[in-house]
């Protein structure tokens, strides 16, 4: 059978667009290997020492442990609210469902510069109640990374749902299962690979987070993304380079992987 | 339908915290923001006549939406390039084509902005290599400009106008290819007369989502255009951060919002939503 194959012009440009993508992820390398402290090509010799510098200054850890704390919480937080608010909508599917998911899905269609003004005002306002939850603090910053991520989460859980068949949910009622034991028994058995990415989605954009971070931190709630923000403002420090080739492999290793595995599920 | 009373309990118990959670954190902020817009420094609508009338404002309006119109054009043509051979190409060169496409869009916009600066600055990849070839004695401005923030915004925003263009080529009917063929006509008309009409769903979602994002992008501006050339988001971050002026910051937002909003009216009243996904 005849199939509809790219011609030599579309290859050509695909070629020069996939080049022009992965390039800027290319030219960390080198940069990575100088042995000067400023950032330059390395001339003649290279040298480990701004991959030493990531293990031996403990700003980086601080903000590496403080970005994975983050991460867990606010990645929780929006799962388990994503998780019920999208069994309410599929068991009982109430009126105006549509308005309500259009809202829940608001944090990710605003601009996101609006939202991180929307949440500094919240936290400013917050931090006169309680400082411990306020601008600056950590819990201040899972939550308002809880409000980026939770439309994500849901998108993600609706869809799962939207594949699970409602006859084995309506046999459940019928044999009179009980709403909770509805929801912990068929349901979320049934759509828990579909939970578990939401909740590594959630992480994953917490973890890169920086629109939001930059306006509701400043000293204290530094994490791996504000911190990489500041050495790339200031003087830009090769430290990063070797931060950005590490994050880099493991992004490649994690979506290797996976590609992996669909491949295994798809072909038995 | 039984127990209709119970059931609509129930689903007021599941969806209330994530509701009760976003009405508090964010919906209530968010009329805090537009309360500043009004009140701020002196109530009244003075922030937002200031909107019309300073010059330094209004280019700032003037030069987001130049990129933003300049980016959405190159990525969705580099994104349309590179789609079609994810789409349709043989097996090993859709394999390669996601890696492009996947590899980039899932590393952080701090990465990929820092990866440009490695290459464009004065010391960066590109210019030591023309030195030393002996083509330029001095260092190009690649960076610290508007050409910086095109570049980097364009390879950022390339990924997402990949997937609503990839969906509308897979919805695509091959045999209609095919026919064109077969009736003799050449791969280019049949690419523009056949292929590029029928995937217009799948550009004008992706022309609108790259435009949007372009719209509000904060982060590679800033760092590519090193305060040179500011775009709505940082300038909203200046007002707020660097010269209080939280009013003016407000009343910035609330006009982004506003005229995102009117721009997803018209997209959504010229493409069915399922078109784009």
């Amino acid at each position: 059978m005849p199939t509809y194959r790219p011609g030599p012009v579309s290859l050509v440009l695909a070629l020069l667009v996939a080049l022009f993508l992965l390039l800027p992820l290319l030219a960390v390398v080198p940069v990575s290997l100088t042995p000067s402290r400023m950032l330059t090509m390395p001339s003649g010799e290279l040298s480990l020492r701004h991959y030493r510098s990531l293990i031996e200054d403990p700003r980086w850890l601080d903000s590496i442990l403080l970005s994975i704390r983050i991460g867990v919480v606010s990645s929780a937080l929006s799962t388990v609210l994503a998780l019920t608010f999208s069994l309410g909508v599929w068991m009982f599917q109430p009126r105006f469902t549509a308005a309500l998911v259009g809202f829940v899905l608001l944090p990710m269609v605003v601009p996101p510069v609006v939202s991180a003004v929307t949440l500094y005002f919240l936290l400013t306002s917050v931090s006169g109640i309680s400082t411990f939850f306020g601008y600056d603090t950590w819990l201040g910053v899972a939550m308002a990374h809880s409000v980026m991520t939770v439309p994500f989460a849901t998108v993600l859980i609706l869809v799962s749902l939207s594949q699970l068949d409602r006859r084995i949910d309506l046999a459940a009622r019928g044999l009179g299962a009980s709403v909770w034991e509805r929801a912990t028994r068929i349901i979320m058995p049934n759509i828990k690979f579909g939970i578990v990415t939401a909740a590594l989605l959630s992480f994953v954009l917490s973890w890169e987070e920086i629109g939001v971070t930059l306006f509701i931190t400043s000293v204290n709630a530094i994490t791996l993304p504000r911190l990489m923000w500041m050495g790339l403002r200031d003087n830009i420090d090769p430290a990063i380079a070797a931060l950005s080739v590490i994050l880099i492999i493991v992004t490649v290793l994690v979506l290797a992987v996976r590609s992996v595995i669909t491949r295994r599920q798809t072909a038995p | 339908m039984r127990g209709t009373l119970s059931d609509r309990m129930g689903a007021a118990l599941l969806m209330a915290p994530l509701l009760l959670f976003l009405v508090l954190a964010y919906a209530w902020p968010f009329l805090g923001v537009v309360k500043w817009s009004f009140t701020l420094p002196r109530p009244g609508l003075g922030q937002y006549g200031a909107l019309v009338s300073d010059p330094l404002v209004q280019s700032v309006f003037v030069r987001t939406l130049r990129i933003a119109a300049i980016v959405t054009l190159v990525s969705v043509t580099a994104a349309y390039a590179i789609t079609v051979v994810w789409v349709r190409g043989s097996p090993v060169q859709r394999v390669l084509a996601e890696f492009c496409i996947l590899v980039p869009f899932w590393i952080s916009v701090l990465t990929r902005a820092f990866g440009w600066v490695a290459l464009l600055s004065n010391r960066g990849l590109i210019n030591t290599w023309l030195q030393s070839i002996g083509f330029i004695s001095e260092p190009l401005t690649l960076v610290r400009n508007e050409f910086g923030v095109v570049v980097g915004m364009t390879h950022f925003l390339i990924p997402f106008a990949v997937f609503p263009l990839a969906s509308a080529m897979r919805s695509l009917d091959e045999r209609v290819l095919l026919a064109a063929r077969g009736l003799g006509s050449s791969r280019m008309r049949t690419f523009w007369t056949v292929f590029v009409p029928m995937t217009r769903s799948g550009i004008i979602g992706a022309a609108m989502i790259v435009f949007v994002f372009s719209l509000g992008f904060f982060v590679t501006p800033a760092i590519l255009g090193g305060g040179r050339s500011v775009m709505i988001a940082e300038l909203i971050y200046l007002r707020i951060f660097q010269s209080p002026d939280w009013g003016l910051g407000a009343a910035i937002s609330v006009v982004l919002v506003v005229f995102v909003g009117a721009l997803m009216a018209l997209l959504f009243r010229s493409v069915k939503p399922k078109q784009l996904v």
